[in-house]
């Protein structure tokens, strides 16, 4: 064992979990992919953990309104086998597959992912890209924050103390609406590189990329460009887009992959 | 410490653990099942897939205590009652699909995982679905031909070089 041990809870209810989360060096756990090797290599090491596996209400997939509303434990297994998912948020099916292995994605969630807010990590990008939103719940009751104000820098959200994901809420595809997602990757399951999401609505095109910054980010320039149809406009535009580089690429190199994944994703969206 | 409890391979198991005692520390620790084998620990290899309540999980990546409850099946699991060999474990003996065999019952869980969901995979598709299956002996050929034999499919044309 290599994590520093911790008290482990596993409440059976929601308002349990957030009494417990309110303690002092409290985290919560979901599918936990990405928070156990954290734990193992001692990045992170909470005092209490609390395990939401025990909180059934907050998986299952609900349709209302134009609006698909995915409770946060909802794992990516279960996504991929949702029809509702396939076909009502294509461009989520497209990218879920491209989450690390099979053996992690039964049991890593959508709301983990959105917690972590990992920079490299595929739905946080897919929701930016769809203009979704992340719902939170915390001792002051729930409240809905919009996918363009959920990262606020690395593994940083908008996320309050004592708050916990509940669920995500993706619109649904309209009628003619086109997708594109592309991500570079060492080796296929590995964090991107590089990676871009693209839902194009008529001339109203979003852009967010990912692995490329402290935090999935809207690409203005490349918005503006894809919405007259210029794919070589929108790549030039990333020049303007700040970028980090990372252990595997620099800065140039990034930027260069950037290129390459948004012509790619927006030949699948014109295609 | 805290008590657990599971059914593993149709046996209830049960034991004191820590928080932080990984299900395959359990598993090859207490319960003595060393089938189930830690490469890499940070859940890119795959020697320690096991099914947890049906699905395959990385049991370096999932604490004791969160299989609490749970039906667990590791690779000790997958030989028939009378002790022979169970269907893909044979068709890994038969197609040659290890050598030094230390990623083999992740490989075995993988499929098994595998054919449940898809009875009568591609080529193509059972080689994405050992992305997350690490093997440094045997360049994969023949274990993905160990797994179209064990769907029953001709595995006469797959190349085994």
């Amino acid at each position: 064992m290599k994590a520093p041990d911790f008290r482990y809870e596993r409440p059976a209810s929601l308002s349990e979990a957030l009494a417990l989360l309110a303690e002092e060096d409290a985290t919560p756990i979901a599918g936990g992919q990405s928070l156990m090797p954290m734990m193992n290599f001692r990045m992170a090491a909470p005092a209490l953990l609390v395990d939401l596996n025990g909180l059934a209400d907050l998986a299952g997939i609900t349709a209302a309104d134009g609006w698909l509303t995915i409770g946060a434990m909802t794992r990516y297994a279960a996504l991929e086998g949702s029809a509702q998912v396939m076909e009502g948020v294509p461009l989520m099916a497209r990218a879920l597959p491209h989450i690390a292995h099979p053996a992690i994605r039964t049991r890593g969630t959508l709301g983990g992912s959105l917690a972590l807010a990992d920079p490299a990590a595929e739905m946080p990008a897919v929701l930016l890209a769809l203009g979704g939103e992340v719902v939170v719940e915390g001792p002051g009751g729930p409240r809905t924050i919009a996918a363009d104000d959920w990262a606020t820098g690395l593994y940083e959200t908008a996320r309050a103390p004592g708050e916990l994901v509940t669920a995500i809420r993706v619109p649904l595809a309209a009628p003619g609406q086109r997708f594109g997602f592309h991500e570079l990757a060492r080796r296929h399951g590995d964090y991107a590189l590089a990676g871009v999401c693209i839902a194009a609505t008529g001339d109203a095109v979003r852009v967010a990329f990912f692995a490329i910054s402290d935090r999935p980010v809207r690409a203005p320039g490349a918005e503006a460009a894809l919405a007259t149809g210029d794919i070589d406009a929108a790549v030039a535009a990333l020049a303007d887009l700040p970028i980090d580089g990372d252990l595997h690429a620099g800065p140039d190199t990034k930027r260069h992959l950037a290129g390459v994944a948004l012509r790619r994703a927006w030949a699948e969206a014109t295609s | 410490m805290a008590k657990v409890s599971m059914t593993v391979n149709g046996a209830a198991a049960s034991g004191e653990v820590e928080g932080r005692t990984l299900l395959v520390e359990f598993l090859r620790g207490p319960l003595g099942l060393t089938g189930t084998h830690v490469g890499c620990d940070t859940s890119q290899c795959g020697a320690c897939v096991v099914h947890v309540n049906g699905e395959a999980v990385k049991a370096c990546t999932m604490f004791a205590a969160e299989a609490d409850g749970a039906e667990v099946r590791t690779i000790e699991g997958m030989a028939n009652a009378d002790g022979s060999l169970g269907v893909i474990q044979q068709a890994f003996q038969d197609h040659h699909g290890l050598q030094c065999g230390f990623c083999t019952p992740g490989m075995v869980m993988s499929a098994a995982a595998l054919l449940k969901d898809n009875p009568k995979p591609t080529e193509a598709e059972v080689r994405k679905y050992l992305e997350g299956n690490i093997c440094r002996c045997t360049g994969y050929h023949n274990i993905v031909k160990a797994i179209m034999a064990a769907s029953g499919q001709d595995v006469s044309a797959i190349a085994a070089e």
